[in-house]
């Protein structure tokens, strides 16, 4: 925190240096999503200490200007108006979907390109005047969706219960999946909601279960998502339990133990970065990664959610290096801010560590499906590669 | 809709209700001997089982230094006489948390007595040279120190959960584990335990004097701030004590306590805060009927709960008159 700071007092401070690039960073480090943009925080942290060693971006200083938004969209929009005005070049962040979504005007009016951390596809897609400046790099649920019902189908799951936050996180996973599955032939039974701070979900397990559902699907994140999946097996429900990506932290598994075994969930391929195969593209440089992380924050502190911000930076480094060619960041920003975006749209084939990102006009979002998504089996306590896609 | 899932569906419902009901009575006692209506009940519920959690994994919880910042403002407040008693109980409160990473057993009472001892001072701090106050300056106060609780839980716990061992292991029967009975249980004793308080204990009786008239209490030697400190005192024992029962049936982290209160407020209301077995029955209604729309339709489950407040409030309007502060 101290250090955090420090580091932002000295960005602020150092201002008027000439011929340093300034990235501005919002994540929440604090408030609810704070386990999500802690590993993010870290994440730039360690990117900052590299850069300085390194002597930067094309022998130009890269300084990140890190915000912290906790959780909240107001804040978020406010550090996004900050580092418009402060002069960043590019703006990375946030880690939640509804602040992220209320940054998008504020960086399409000043036209600066943006790297979004979080899920949702309404954030890049379609992308029209506002989203031309904005992409992302987590998996959408849509992505998601289909690596469950890919799933389910190859184990021959006929009818499906659904069980969501009763939020925009809730929401999304209830309309992608249901699309989903219907092109696939799955029948959606039951579709119900909880909310997070709810003391009981034993009305809806009810529900669920008396529909017989083959396998159910949790639409939930983070420890929340441990409820329904324990009434259900209280209750009796003996058929195959899915839970979404929004759970892939340690702290999911520590509450949910024996309740959770079995689980099966989509997840980045970092997460099992190791037992992926030597084919697998985004394996070397996951695990590179993993053990700069673990090498600073120590073994098993990494996350999926850091690694987002890691695959931001590993889209805007050679962008950066490529619109410093083509314009003059001290003398016209503006100019500078929009080659910036046209070099990361024309980002191809870039290898990072949750899968391959590929822009185009119409995606933002560049990640192709088999590269980006794999099953995932809680065993034992921990994350057990099942399949993956390619 | 079987016979089965009605009963499964009436015991959650069971299950919550009386934990509301519980918060409810605490809250319409407070009310009535101080007319504070305690909003950050919720709260001193989340502190019991996160306090738990971090002495049994060894670690002395921020909480602890809460209770002894706000016993320094109590020793501050009542400066001279009586400032020894908070400086002692914080004293005592500490060297109990450090005993307790010994001798784990300890972390309950330990943390059980942390909430009484915040729930006390609470008052001694922020309510009792408040009291001339109107209820509206009471409320205010009752929420800003609920959202100040609310972050300092988030600060001290993080924003995950934790989930403590359950007291009592293993199931009953389909749907009903030991712990649950524990806390149906506890909820009857409770209920007992009160009655028998009011009703026969002479600081019972103290207490509902002065709940019904502050000046005639203080006539017949009652001291009403006394009485505020016993009031906040039962009702923070009552929270903790939930706490505890509830936590490994529901998971505790920072942001539990908010609702659980809520829905304790609205089973108050229904009671009119003024009526003990109206509240309790109101609480119950609440449990029912939440377990039964989140069958129905789960979706609209928080906004039909909440609108049960509006026919009491509607009741509470017509029967209404001019009453003295």
């Amino acid at each position: 925190m101290k250090r955090w700071l420090a580091v932002a007092l000295a960005l602020a401070l150092s201002a008027w240096a000439q011929g340093v690039l300034k990235v501005g960073v919002v994540v929440s480090a604090t408030g609810r999503a704070a386990s999500l943009g802690i590993p993010e925080r870290n994440t730039f942290l360690m990117l900052q200490e590299l850069l300085d060693r390194q002597g930067g971006v094309a022998g130009r200083k890269v300084q990140f200007v890190i915000l912290d938004d906790a959780s909240d969209t107001t804040q978020a929009v406010r550090n996004t108006r900050r580092l418009v005005e402060e002069d960043a070049v590019a703006i990375v962040g946030t880690t939640t979907t509804p602040a992220s979504l209320g940054m998008i005007p504020v960086v399409a009016e000043a036209k600066v390109p943006m790297i979004s951390l979080a899920a949702s596809k309404d954030i890049i897609h379609p992308v029209d005047a506002q989203r031309f400046w904005v992409f992302k790099t987590p998996q959408t649920e849509e992505l998601m969706a289909r690596a469950i019902v890919v799933d389910m189908a190859a184990r021959g799951v006929k009818t499906v219960g659904y069980i969501g936050f009763n939020d925009a996180y809730g929401e999304g996973w209830a309309r992608f999946f249901e699309a989903e599955a219907k092109a696939k032939g799955l029948q959606v039974v039951a579709s119900e909601r909880y909310n997070s701070s709810d003391t009981s979900v034993t009305g809806q397990a009810l529900r669920i279960i008396a529909r017989r559902p083959d396998a159910v699907l949790i639409g939930a994140s983070g420890t929340p998502a441990v409820l329904p999946q324990r009434t259900l097996k209280e209750r009796g429900y003996g058929g195959l339990i899915y839970q979404t990506h929004g759970v892939a932290n340690p702290d999911f598994l520590r509450v949910g133990g024996k309740d959770v075994e079995g689980t099966l969930l989509p997840a980045g391929p970092i997460l099992v970065a190791e037992q992926l195969p030597g084919t697998f593209p985004s394996k070397r440089v996951a695990l590179d990664y993993i053990q700069r992380y673990e090498a600073k924050y120590g073994i098993g502190s990494y996350s999926t959610f850091g690694a987002h911000a890691w695959d931001a930076w590993l889209i805007l480094r050679p962008a950066l290096e490529r619109a410093l060619k083509r314009a003059d960041a001290d003398k016209d920003l503006a100019a500078f801010r929009a080659a910036l975006r046209d070099e990361i749209e024309a980002t191809r084939n870039l290898v990072a560590t949750h899968g391959v990102f590929t822009f185009t006009k119409e995606d933002h979002l560049g990640l192709r499906f088999e590269d980006a998504a794999v099953m995932v089996r809680v065993e034992g306590g921990r994350w057990k590669l099942e399949r993956t896609f390619r | 809709m079987d016979a089965t899932i009605l009963g499964f569906l009436l015991l959650d419902g069971l299950q919550n209700g009386v934990i509301y009901g519980l918060l409810a009575i605490a809250m319409v006692l407070v009310f009535a001997v101080t007319r504070v209506i305690l909003v950050p009940i919720g709260e001193l519920l989340m502190f019991a089982p996160l306090s738990l959690v971090w002495l049994q994994e060894g670690r002395i919880p921020g909480t602890l230094g809460l209770a002894v910042a706000l016993g320094l403002l109590w020793a501050g407040v009542a400066r001279g006489r009586g400032a020894w008693v908070p400086l002692l109980g914080a004293l005592g409160l500490s060297a109990l948390f450090f005993l307790a990473l010994a001798v784990k057993p300890l972390a309950y009472g330990a943390a059980v007595l942390l909430v009484v001892y915040l729930g006390v001072a609470t008052y001694r701090v922020f309510f009792q040279p408040l009291r001339e106050a109107t209820v509206l300056s009471l409320l205010i106060m009752a929420v800003g120190l609920h959202v100040a609780f609310q972050g300092l839980g988030l600060v001290f716990f993080g924003p995950e959960q934790f989930r403590p061992e359950p007291l009592l292991k293993g199931e009953v029967a389909v749907g009903l584990s030991w712990q649950g009975v524990l806390v149906l249980l506890f909820a009857f004793l409770s209920v007992l335990a009160l009655y028998a308080f009011f009703r026969f204990s002479l600081y019972g009786k103290a207490l509902l004097a002065a709940a019904e008239s502050r000046l005639g209490a203080r006539l017949s030697g009652i001291s009403p701030e006394e009485a505020g400190m016993v009031a906040f005192g039962i009702a923070s024992l009552l929270a903790g004590l939930s706490g505890l029962l509830l936590a490994p049936l529901i998971n505790a982290a920072y942001f539990m306590g908010f609702m659980l209160g809520l829905k304790g407020f609205v089973a108050a209301i229904l009671g009119g805060l003024a009526s003990y077995p109206v509240a309790f029955l109101g609480a119950l209604l609440v449990g029912f009927f939440e377990s039964f729309t989140s069958f129905f339709a789960s979706a609209y489950k928080e906004a039909l709960v909440f609108l049960l407040l509006v026919p009491a409030l509607f009741y509470q309007s017509l029967r209404a008159r001019a009453v003295e502060e």
